[in-house]
């Protein structure tokens, strides 16, 4: 196992690596000149020389980016054009609401898309399956920004059961209630996901030989489910979490911008407006970091619930 | 011994594709609403009697009414016509840089497949780096350094979907180039890039338009992602994206104006992923039970 472990980590090195190149190129690529769009029009020259000394934008390409790649290796992803922060310590900051969201949403992805997709599973071609089948396509066709509109509508406006504008601090219980609308929005979009996977596992088992002689031999069919079917359905839907988890961070930035949260969402909005480059620069990296572990983790995961996966 | 010989009985082109169609019921109501949408924002002018455009600041945030269908915005301007011509933007964008994924990425993933070695190891790697970058981030990124406009936001979008047309063309040009028909066509003498242009791509194209008409849904999602955040063609032109960017500062009053449009990004996405859905059902039977 720690020999599969490591093969996987050492593969990541060189799409990593790749992953910086393309930040670097791109940005460089972009038009016009960066110390120019920061300081504005009206800067003197001597501020213009100045911020691009500070930024090393007078060095030979290379340079820059041989400097860009030790600033990684030593875990910093650089400061921002505009305050001056490390990027890292501003993205570690919102990190958690993200996260925090993102498990939400994983939390009701799993727990109302399992038990749909294995009761469509197990009345297969019924009138329910054809009806979860739709449910689910047009759950896969929501904009993210529409089922949140919804919500607070419905829920926060209508009903004035949550708030409005999602702030995640105080108390657990506070931080909770506070939670549950962007989550549940954004996991009603993972819903869709998690059934359509659940279905198509939870019959792959169905099928298998075992289950055929776990039930010749008569075992109950409470026991046949919960303890062959279930657990080995559940495997893919694991996998399903981790393929979509760059999907999902994608939907919750926007998540955070229409709940008005803290996270990479509001800080991405931020950048952008600022023109604030170095701060998107290491908001990419750490975006790309960040799927390719979940990848790297799915994997793992999955190498150890099915032995045959490591052989290969 | 006498063998009956029976054979399939000869149909029309119409009598095929309605058997497709009744088949298929799925992808026939998702091309039959794609069509309406479609036919929709071409008549644009002709189904509105507003200018998407002209401000009427004595009819702002108006509910709907026989002379507005779906209602006015913060400036007067008539929902329905801004919907309408919205949906051109989107359709526009959605479906050139869908294409273009598709062909850059097929060419791609076939040339892999055929060539194998070093070409293959390279253009996968590529590809595998381009998958890392979450795609709305990705998009974000590139229409924030390059500039919000058209072409741009074409660029970005294909960017991002244009890996997963790689991985799905390379997989089965592996098995084709082995087969006895590609095998004859190099005895024959042809090029390499005849081969794969007319012996490979064709028979790549089932499961590549499949995936195009899933993504092509995708792409417009990230238009309209991208407006809503304000990276999207600028104003005054309507795309779906900013009308609920808009729409959503007077949300407690008037819900409509951002719901209206976020419903039609929906309809068009839906469309696509119901063809896309029963297509991918036709195609690989397996998945249909």
């Amino acid at each position: 196992m720690a020999g599969f472990i490591l093969r996987r980590l050492l593969s990541t090195i060189p799409t990593l690596l790749g992953v910086l190149t393309i930040v670097f190129v791109m940005i460089r690529v972009a038009p016009g000149d960066p110390a120019l769009a920061i300081l504005g029009d009206n800067a003197s020259q001597e501020a213009l020389d100045a911020f691009r000394e500070r930024m090393g934008l007078n060095d030979p390409m290379w340079v820059q980016y041989l400097d860009f790649l030790r600033g990684i290796a030593r875990g910093s992803l650089g400061e921002s054009m505009i305050s001056g922060t490390p990027v890292l310590t501003s993205i570690l900051e919102v990190l958690p609401y993200t996260l925090e969201l993102a498990l939400g949403a994983v939390f009701f992805g799993v727990v109302i898309g399992t038990p749909l997709g294995i009761m469509a599973a197990l009345k297969r071609n019924g009138w329910l399956d054809y009806l979860l089948r739709v449910v689910s396509l047009v759950g896969l066709s929501f904009p993210a920004f529409l089922t949140a509109i919804l919500l607070i509508l419905w829920l926060a406006i209508d009903w004035r059961l949550f708030p409005v504008i999602s702030t995640p601090t105080g108390g657990i219980g506070d931080r909770l209630y506070n939670l549950f609308l962007p989550a549940l929005s954004l996991g009603l979009i993972m819903v869709a996901y998690v059934m359509r996977t659940a279905r198509s596992a939870m019959l792959d088992v169905l099928g298998e030989d075992y289950i055929r002689t776990a039930r010749a031999k008569g075992a109950p069919m409470r026991r046949l489910f919960l303890h062959h079917a279930l657990r080995n359905a559940l495997i893919p839907i694991v996998t399903v979490i981790g393929l979509y988890f760059g999907l999902m961070i994608g939907n919750a930035v926007l998540t955070e911008i229409i709940f008005n949260r803290p996270g990479l969402g509001k800080l991405i909005v931020l950048a952008l407006n600022q023109r604030d480059y170095s701060t998107l620069q290491g908001l990419m990296v750490f975006s790309a970091f960040l799927v390719v572990m979940v990848n790297l983790l799915t994997d793992i995961a999955y190498g150890l619930v099915d032995p045959r996966v490591k052989l290969k | 011994m006498t063998a009956t010989v029976t054979t399939p009985p000869q149909r029309t082109p119409a009598q095929r594709l309605l058997r497709l169609a009744r088949r298929n019921k799925l992808s026939t109501v998702g091309l039959i609403l794609f069509g309406l949408i479609a036919l929709a924002a071409i008549a644009a002018p002709l189904l509105s009697s507003h200018d998407p455009l002209a401000q009427n600041i004595l009819h702002r945030l108006e509910d709907r009414s026989a002379d507005y269908l779906l209602g006015t915005d913060v400036y007067g301007r008539d929902t329905w016509a801004r919907i309408l011509f919205g949906l051109r933007v989107s359709l526009l964008i959605g479906l050139i840089s869908t294409a273009l994924a598709m062909i850059i990425g097929s060419a791609l993933g076939i040339l892999a497949g055929y060539r194998g070695g070093w070409v293959d190891s390279l253009i996968m790697r590529i590809m595998d780096m381009l998958l890392a970058f979450p795609t709305l981030i990705t998009g974000l990124f590139i229409v924030a350094v390059l500039g919000a406009n058209f072409w741009n936001i074409v660029l970005a979008i294909t960017v991002t979907i244009l890996p997963k047309f790689a991985r799905v063309a390379r997989a089965p040009t592996i098995a084709l180039k082995e087969r006895e028909f590609v095998e004859a066509a190099r005895a024959l003498g042809y090029s390499d890039v005849r081969i794969m242009a007319v012996h490979i791509a064709p028979n790549v194209l089932g499961e590549v338009i499949v995936l195009a008409s899933l993504w092509a849904a995708y792409a417009i999602r990230i238009e309209a992602y991208l407006s809503f955040i304000g990276l999207g063609i600028a104003p005054p032109t309507p795309t779906l994206g900013t009308m609920i960017r808009e729409g959503f500062e007077h949300i407690l009053d008037s819900p409509f104006v951002s719901i209206y449009p976020g419903f039609a990004v929906l309809l068009v996405v839906l469309s696509l992923n119901l063809i896309g859905d029963g297509l991918r059902d036709a195609i690989d039977p397996k998945l249909r039970d």
